[in-house]
């Protein structure tokens, strides 16, 4: 099941590598079968998921089994290495409650990606395929539980991710394409070495071998005493978490690793946007959900505070820049810097309802900024300029787009009522009873309030009032009398026309949905967090010392 | 006084030769190739270059059978311990077969070499000499035999770069060839000669023995390590004997750069790996007392050095051939951190990582050559838009150089994974080495990726001038080598175990 969802996007490339180019309605119907049957399979997967299930480590005896679900199991390379004992990596899949959620939101914005693609017309054939592998490589990432597996799907995603940001990508696409590839390089390359340092730190509980396996790497009776991660070797332990944190934090974007982000998104195309800003950014926050906290607990617990005021700065950095942007992508971008800060702050809280909120907000950025993007590449292909300035009065005009736009937006500034409110007030909850976090959690509620601020004031510069004089459509007086909207070469539907409606609506729904009634997602990864915090909790690590 | 051998003694020696010549026949069986091809030429007397390729190929190919049946003997020394047969030899016996074959399908690739040079009869008979000189490299046990196998390859090298007789950078690029190929042969005779001076053997196992027994003083041995290194390291390509190699690259017709990037600097490693494990250990009981400053550290320092030179200067290339020629000098370093880690597990990856550098590198050559017959140039800006215009090639490149880089899921990710597994086995002594490892291949990821950028992002400024030309064997062959690179990326546990066997050296103390 999970190799299926994983892989379908590749075959579909596969196929598509066999269409000839000219045939682009072809190579768009086969990518958007191979999206939408990976939402079917989330949503089996979903109605098979079992919730009361812990994930995280493993559960007694060893065995992943009892603990994960969906587990497909398979050694992969087996090798003798004389007196190293033997290199052991595996084809191991499976999830729980942290991967679940992001598994279902994957599946769910690669759908919302290929139907945004739809107007792309530059190499059609090459776009889609690169599309494909990303997407397997985002879902690869979310399922693996061999840490070498998540490696190799992790920097799969670079390379499609460049050549979409570089060849469909705006004016500045080379300089922004190059920038991303080298950030998260850098970045992962020291996962690289933290993750051999863990394999030779390591042993599998039930065959004794040396292992890649994240789930024996989540429990530190694991562990070899003297090995070089291992609990006596202090200093390396720390090295370790700082450069994985790192790492990961390039990919959140985390201040002060954050400048390649506004860069690829303003640069990319508007599906690209989507995808970058739904899934890739949560594979920072997973990546440290689901490695860098458990397997260095101890260092976790030594640096709440640290990770708590990065959030924090996040958020009010974040925020700041984007009341100062010009350029409406720009500010959605310096927005989703700002919400991700949100994650971080809930995570440093390290109680379940602080990393219950920064799971949830993950999955609620994710829809919500997807949704944000959408609506920028909507008015973006119709006056092909995003300077908010160049704007005003839309709402009279466009009142559908009008519409969508201010859910949207109050979603993301956190109204209540909204998906987007709850998962912060979770955040803030949890911030405010962990005695480390408090203080900061008090400077970041700061964060809504300018939140609050960019996000209305662009809306009622570009919503509310009349045409300004040097604004980017003019205004016709139609047949009936009224007044109509005219963007220069744009002959589609003025407002919102179906394809976009597609996209939008679903996000919409589940937007306010789950602002209303939040289980169906809290329900499934409360077991998973409960055990998180709990392997993270100091108690268990005196216990093992 | 000299005496005359007895007859019993000559019937001795002669008895001894003809059991090592049964340990010889891959040897023999080249030379007769070599011989056989430069016959052809004189017989056939034209330009049948198809011919005369596939000849060569082929009977290279044939090399296989008779390195596979070397399998079936004991591993030995043979003509009085001046040559040996082991796993180790017979490793670089098949890697060096396989890149003479591989140097043959480049060179039918190239309409420039074949357009340019006038009897091509020669060229594939200097190509076999040099896989023999190379394997001969790789076995040798003696220093007079390795000196003289360095130089079978050296002046074929010499003679296949400066092959464009019409070009003149080909002519400058021997002529540097040569003239710092005798320097670091003549620096390395004298380190061969201080060996000789301290220990009165030429056999490295004699040596090593010799060594262990007499001890020796320290200073005169820094400094024959260091004269010999220069030797070998020139071979290898690694900072600071590298001078040679960027107008070597660039001016030797490409499939001959294509050929010296990959055997003749694993020659090196083979060389020197054999030389040092065996002549020298380090780490061993009777050599604690030098462990100060040693050629473990020589080493350590070249490898540090030929990392960040190789890449850093990479970053301002224009010339894709130059460009690899910086970059193979990188991957002397990065191979070389193998050896310094001075275990099984070391040695299997320099081993491994040979054997990746040997597909990516001729695989990116390969379509360097075919977008060269293209454009006729080899500069990164005339590679703008091929993507396109060429998308087997175009894609292939990209996975060739996406492995150089070592990302996976390529050949080249594994390298550098068994690389950097080596140093953390020995726990944190080496951990600063594998980040610089680390970081570099960060660097190295911007001009390779200067590349694909050329190819798929920017627009050619020419109008498209036709189809893409490349006959159908040669997209077949850059279709297997970029398949082969992924599909060792992935299952590459054939390729590892062939690693690991093959590092195990006669006479070698360590481990």
């Amino acid at each position: 099941m999970l190799s299926l969802i994983v892989f379908l996007p590749i075959l579909a490339g596969l196929v598509i590598l066999a269409v000839p180019s000219s045939q682009k309605q072809i190579i768009r119907m086969v990518s958007l079968l191979a999206a939408i049957a990976q939402g079917v399979l989330a949503v089996l997967i979903w109605q098979g998921y079992d919730a009361s299930l812990p994930g995280i480590t493993a559960a007694a005896g060893g065995a992943p089994e009892g603990s994960f679900q969906f587990i497909e199991r398979l050694p992969w390379i087996n090798l003798d290495l004389g007196t190293m004992g033997s290199l052991n990596i595996e084809y191991f899949l499976g999830v729980d409650g942290l991967s679940i959620t992001m598994v279902i939101l994957t599946a769910l914005i690669s759908i919302i990606g290929v139907l945004s693609s739809w107007p792309i017309q530059k190499q059609v054939k090459g776009y889609f395929i690169l599309f494909n592998l990303l997407s397997t490589a985002m879902m690869g990432c979310f399922v693996a539980l061999d840490f070498f597996l998540f490696y190799v799907f992790w920097e799969l995603m670079l390379l499609p991710m460049y050549f979409l940001i570089g060849i469909w990508g705006g004016p500045n696409r080379e300089y922004a394409a190059i920038k991303f590839f080298l950030y998260t390089l850098f970045g992962s390359v020291f996962m690289l070495l933290v993750m051999i340092g863990l394999y030779f730190s390591v042993t599998d509980p039930v065959t004794g071998n040396h292992t890649f396996s994240l789930v024996a790497m989540a429990s530190q009776e694991n562990y070899i005493k003297d090995a070089i991660l291992g609990p006596d070797n202090v200093m390396w332990r720390y090295a370790a978490f700082i450069v994985l944190f790192i790492g990961f934090a390039i990919k959140v974007p985390m201040f002060p690793f954050h400048t390649w982000l506004p860069d690829a998104h303003v640069e990319a195309p508007t599906p690209i946007s989507v995808i970058l800003a739904g899934v890739l950014l949560k594979l920072g926050t997973y990546g440290m959900m689901r490695i860098n906290f458990p397997l260095f607990p101890e260092v976790f617990q030594a640096s709440l505070y640290v990770i708590a005021v990065l959030g924090a700065i996040n958020i009010i950095y974040g925020a700041f820049c984007a009341l100062a942007q010009q350029d409406l992508k720009k500010m959605v971008a310096y927005s989703s810097i700002s919400h991700m800060g949100y994650v971080l702050l809930g995570l440093a809280a390290a109680n379940t309802e602080g990393m219950v909120g920064a799971l949830y907000q993950m999955f609620n950025h994710g829809t919500i900024t997807a949704m944000l993007f959408l609506l920028v590449g909507v008015i973006y292909d119709r006056a092909h300029t995003r300077q908010i300035d160049k704007f005003g009065g839309l709402a009279s005009y466009m009142p559908v787009y009008a519409a969508v736009v201010t859910i949207a937006w109050f979603a993301s500034l956190g109204l209540p009522g909204l998906s987007g409110f709850i998962s912060e007030a979770f955040v803030f909850v949890g911030a405010f009873s962990s005695e480390t976090t408090r203080n900061v959690a008090i400077v970041s509620v700061l964060g809504i309030v300018f939140g609050a601020a960019y996000l209305l004031w662009s809306l009622q510069r570009m919503f509310l009032g009349k045409r300004k004089p040097d604004a980017a459509y003019d205004l016709e007086v139609g047949a009936d009398g009224h007044e109509h909207i005219h963007f220069h070469d744009w002959k589609g539907k003025l407002d919102l026309d179906a394809r976009e409606l597609v996209m939008l609506v679903p996000l919409a729904v589940i937007v306010i949905f789950l602002g209303i009634y939040p289980m169906p997602v809290l329900g499934m990864l409360t077991s998973s967090i409960n055990k998180l915090v709990e392997v993270l909790s100091p108690v268990v690590m005196t216990a093992l010392n | 006084m000299f005496e005359l051998p007895s007859g019993a003694e000559i019937q001795s020696i002669i008895a001894t030769l003809k059991t090592g010549v049964g340990f010889f026949i891959p040897e023999i069986y080249l030379s007769v190739l070599f011989m056989l091809l430069i016959v052809i030429d004189l017989v056939v007397k034209g330009r049948k270059n198809n011919l005369l390729s596939a000849v060569t190929a082929l009977g290279l190919a044939g090399g296989f059978y008779f390195i596979y049946q070397q399998h079936l003997l004991e591993a030995g020394e043979i003509f009085f311990g001046m040559y040996v047969l082991d796993e180790f030899a017979l490793f670089f016996k098949y890697f060096f077969v396989l890149s003479g074959i591989l140097a043959v399908l480049v060179s039918v690739a190239d309409d420039q070499l074949n357009r340019q040079a006038r009897s091509i009869g020669e060229y594939y008979a200097l190509i076999v000499a040099m896989v023999i000189g190379m394997i001969m490299m790789a076995s040798s046990a003696d220093l007079l035999m390795m000196f003289l196998s360095m130089e079978l390859v050296g002046l074929t090298a010499y003679v296949l770069t400066g092959y464009l007789k019409n070009d003149p950078r080909s002519a400058e690029g021997a002529l540097k060839y040569l003239v710092y190929g005798a320097v670091s042969s003549g620096l390395m005779v004298y380190g061969f000669s201080l060996i000789y001076g301290l220990t009165a053997e030429t056999n490295i196992m004699k040596i090593s023995a010799e060594l262990a027994l007499h001890g020796y003083d320290p200073l005169v041995m820094m400094l024959a390590s260091l004269l010999i290194l220069a030797g070998f390291g020139y071979k290898i390509g690694a900072v600071p004997f590298h001078f040679w190699s960027p107008d070597v690259y660039e001016g030797a017709p490409t499939p001959v750069t294509a050929y010296l990037s990959v055997g003749s600097k694993a020659a090196g490693f083979a060389i020197l790996m054999r030389f040092f494990y065996v002549a020298i250990p380090h780490g061993g009981e009777p050599f604690q007392d030098i462990a100060g400053m040693d050629w473990l550290s020589l080493l350590i320092v070249i490898s540090i050095a030929s990392m960040i030179y190789g890449n850093v200067v990479a970053l301002w290339q224009k010339n894709v051939k130059r460009l690899l020629a910086y970059s193979s000098i990188a991957h002397a370093g990065y191979a070389l951190l193998g050896i310094i880690a001075m275990d099984e597990l070391g040695t299997q990856a320099t081993l491994f990582y040979l054997l990746g550098y040997l597909l990516m590198n001729i695989g990116a050559f390969y379509v360097v050559i075919l977008i060269s017959n293209r454009t006729g140039s080899e500069n990164l800006e005339d590679y703008r838009g091929l993507g396109r215009k060429m998308p087997l090639a175009g894609a292939a490149l990209t996975v060739f150089l996406i492995s150089l880089v070592g990302l996976p899921p390529t050949i080249g990710f594994i390298g550098k994974l068994m690389i950097f597994s080596a140093l953390l086995a020995k726990g944190s002594v080496f951990i600063w080495l594998a980040l610089i490892g680390v970081l570099t291949s960060v660097i190295s990821l911007y001009y390779y990726m200067l590349i694909p950028l050329n190819m798929y992002l920017r627009e050619s400024q020419q109008p498209d001038e036709g189809k893409d030309a490349t006959g159908m064997v040669h997209r077949i062959g850059i279709a297997v080598l970029m398949i082969l690179t992924i599909y060792f990326g992935l299952f590459f546990k054939p390729l590892l175990d062939f690693a690991k066997i093959s590092s195990s050296m006669l006479g070698m103390t360590i481990y």
